[in-house]
């Protein structure tokens, strides 16, 4: 079971909360100049880290904040984004 | 290859269980092979076998970081079935199932294929215009999948007996007869024993940590023991795709996810079918040979390569047998383990050339124990050809490139 930071409501066990993705994917800004390569890399590929990975968790169940945490996908250590 | 029979067993066990040989050999890494494939589960054996077979290309080398089968082929819950939504999917999952009907007599080691029957409840309209539209899709490639009744299921399933006051009734059920339970292990090592007599190198505790290329194409593997020169390179690595093909300079439509499985304490048989309750998570489960209830659900909800699971999942599964089968109450949970898969955006498998040169992927998906003797045999195909199996030509990559998705995900359970 995590216990992940909120910066709202504090430590709370995960089942409160909605995994929302890689934070670290970019897309692209401007559509007429990416090519569909971008678009296919941006849309379906993914970095799918072994290690130290930053994330969005939203709190669905709790005070529904969006936040950023860094989270090891191996040790599952978490460091909420205030303390980096 | 010492041939097993009744013979042969009838023979070692006059002279004491003393002369059996080893099953297969452990040789050191020769400098160069035709093809080197990353990966020792179901799905590399398999593959290796297949190149030997049907190519005639047994200068081959599977390398295994660990022991063979001991990622998900060892870790997953024997589930076999083609119950699919897509027609790019249907007859590559009958195709696996054909096989392994067959490959116990191929490979001269019993697969202790059990044909149980699966079972999924219907608890909405949802879920049961899903199965009904699967059903005319298999229909069309003459697989059985039917509905069952629930008088049907009470005679097939004595022990059935959800509360009246359920809070999604079961309607009815779908079945699927040819659904089966196959021992995992076996089809490792059934594999192994047979590529090697054919002259593949397995190669143990031997770890890719590098993949050489050279104008475009690969030109060898960095392992622990040393560099080994490939014509070919080929992974089969679920729950690593992405660090081994990132190696490769190749990235992945995939997000690596715990799956997890536990089991109680064996008891008598009173489960022959192999029972989902589609509406609750997905949870699924079944009695193996031993006598334990075995249950599984989902992946868990975020991606994860610590191959443990997350608690909440256990509850909530747990939970979902108990109210169909309340007499499990008393039932301790002896173990419980977690898997890795690599999911892939649609939910179906990769099997597929890249952008590198003799560089091939393999990724599992969300079940690919029920794939393994189809994937292997169209993975050798592609390894040998250059060009796709007729029936994974929509399963490549370009997929993602063309927008044609075989969309599983979602409709498929895991196991
Ligand atoms: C709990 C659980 C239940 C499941 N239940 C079912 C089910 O009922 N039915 C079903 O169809 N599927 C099921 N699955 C999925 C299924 O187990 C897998 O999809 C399938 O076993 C994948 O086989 P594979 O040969 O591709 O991979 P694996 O068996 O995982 O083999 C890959 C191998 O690659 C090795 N490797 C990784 N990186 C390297 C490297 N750098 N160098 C060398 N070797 C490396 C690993 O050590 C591993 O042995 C389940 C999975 C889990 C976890
Ligand atoms: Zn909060």
């Amino acid at each position: 079971m995590l216990l992940i930071p909120c910066p709202f409501c504090g430590e709370r066990e995960e089942d409160e909360f909605v995994f929302g993705g890689d934070a670290k994917r970019e897309r692209p800004t401007d559509p007429t100049s990416t090519s569909t390569e971008q678009w296919v890399d941006y849309v379906y590929n993914s970095n799918n880290t072994k290690g130290e990975s930053l994330e969005w968790w939203w709190h669905a169940q709790g005070c529904t904040k969006w936040f950023r945490i860094t989270r090891n996908t191996v040790t599952h250590a978490i460091t909420p984004e205030s303390d980096r | 290859m010492q041939r097993y029979s009744i013979f042969s067993l009838a023979r070692n066990a006059l002279t004491g269980h003393k002369n059996w040989q080893q099953v297969w050999r452990s040789p050191s890494p020769k400098k160069e092979y035709d093809v080197v494939i990353i990966g020792g589960g179901g799905h590399g054996l398999g593959a290796a076998w297949y190149l030997a077979r049907d190519h005639g290309i047994t200068n081959v080398a599977v390398v295994e970081k660990g022991w063979l089968g001991g990622g998900n082929t060892g870790r997953n819950t024997m589930t076999v079935r083609s119950n699919f939504l897509r027609e790019a999917s249907v007859p590559f999952h009958e195709k696996s199932l054909d096989l392994y009907h067959e490959l116990a007599k191929d490979l001269n080691y019993n697969l202790m294929v059990s044909e149980r029957g699966m079972i999924t409840f219907i608890q909405s309209s949802a879920v049961n215009r899903v199965q009904m539209q699967m059903a005319n899709t298999m229909h069309i490639y003459g697989a059985k999948y039917r509905m069952m009744g629930l008088d049907e299921v009470r005679r097939r399933v004595p022990i059935f007996d959800p509360p009246d006051d359920m809070r999604l009734p079961i309607h009815g059920a779908i079945h699927q007869p040819r659904a089966s339970m196959v021992r995992h292990d076996a089809v490792a090592w059934g594999f192994a024993r047979a590529a090697d007599a054919r002259g593949v190198d397995i190669l143990q505790q031997t770890e890719v940590t590098g993949i050489a290329r050279e104008n475009g194409g690969v030109t060898g593997v960095q392992t622990n023991r040393g560099f080994i020169k490939a014509k070919k390179v080929a992974m089969a690595v679920a729950g690593h795709g992405s660090v081994v093909a990132d190696m490769a300079g190749i990235r992945l439509p995939i997000v690596t996810q715990p799956l997890q499985a536990w089991v109680s304490e064996p008891i008598k048989p009173v489960l022959n079918e192999i029972i989902v309750i589609r509406s609750y998570h997905g949870t699924y489960l079944m009695q193996s040979d031993k006598g334990e209830i075995v249950i599984g659900q989902g992946a868990d909800p975020y991606p994860s390569y610590a191959q443990r699971g997350t608690i909440p999942i256990i509850e909530d599964a747990t939970a979902a047998v108990l109210e169909v089968f309340p007499s499990f109450e008393r039932l301790k949970l002896l173990r419980h383990w977690a898997g890795m898969l690599d999911m892939t955006f649609d939910g179906s498998p990769i099997i597929s050339k890249t952008d590198v040169k003799g560089f091939y992927v393999d990724v599992a998906g969300s079940g690919g124990f029920k794939t393994t003797p189809a994937a292997a045999k169209t993975f050798a195909h592609l390894i040998a050809n250059d060009e796709p199996h007729v029936l994974t030509g929509e399963l490549g990559l370009d997929r993602f490139h063309s927008g044609r998705l075989v969309p599983e995900g979602g409709v498929s359970a895991n196991h």
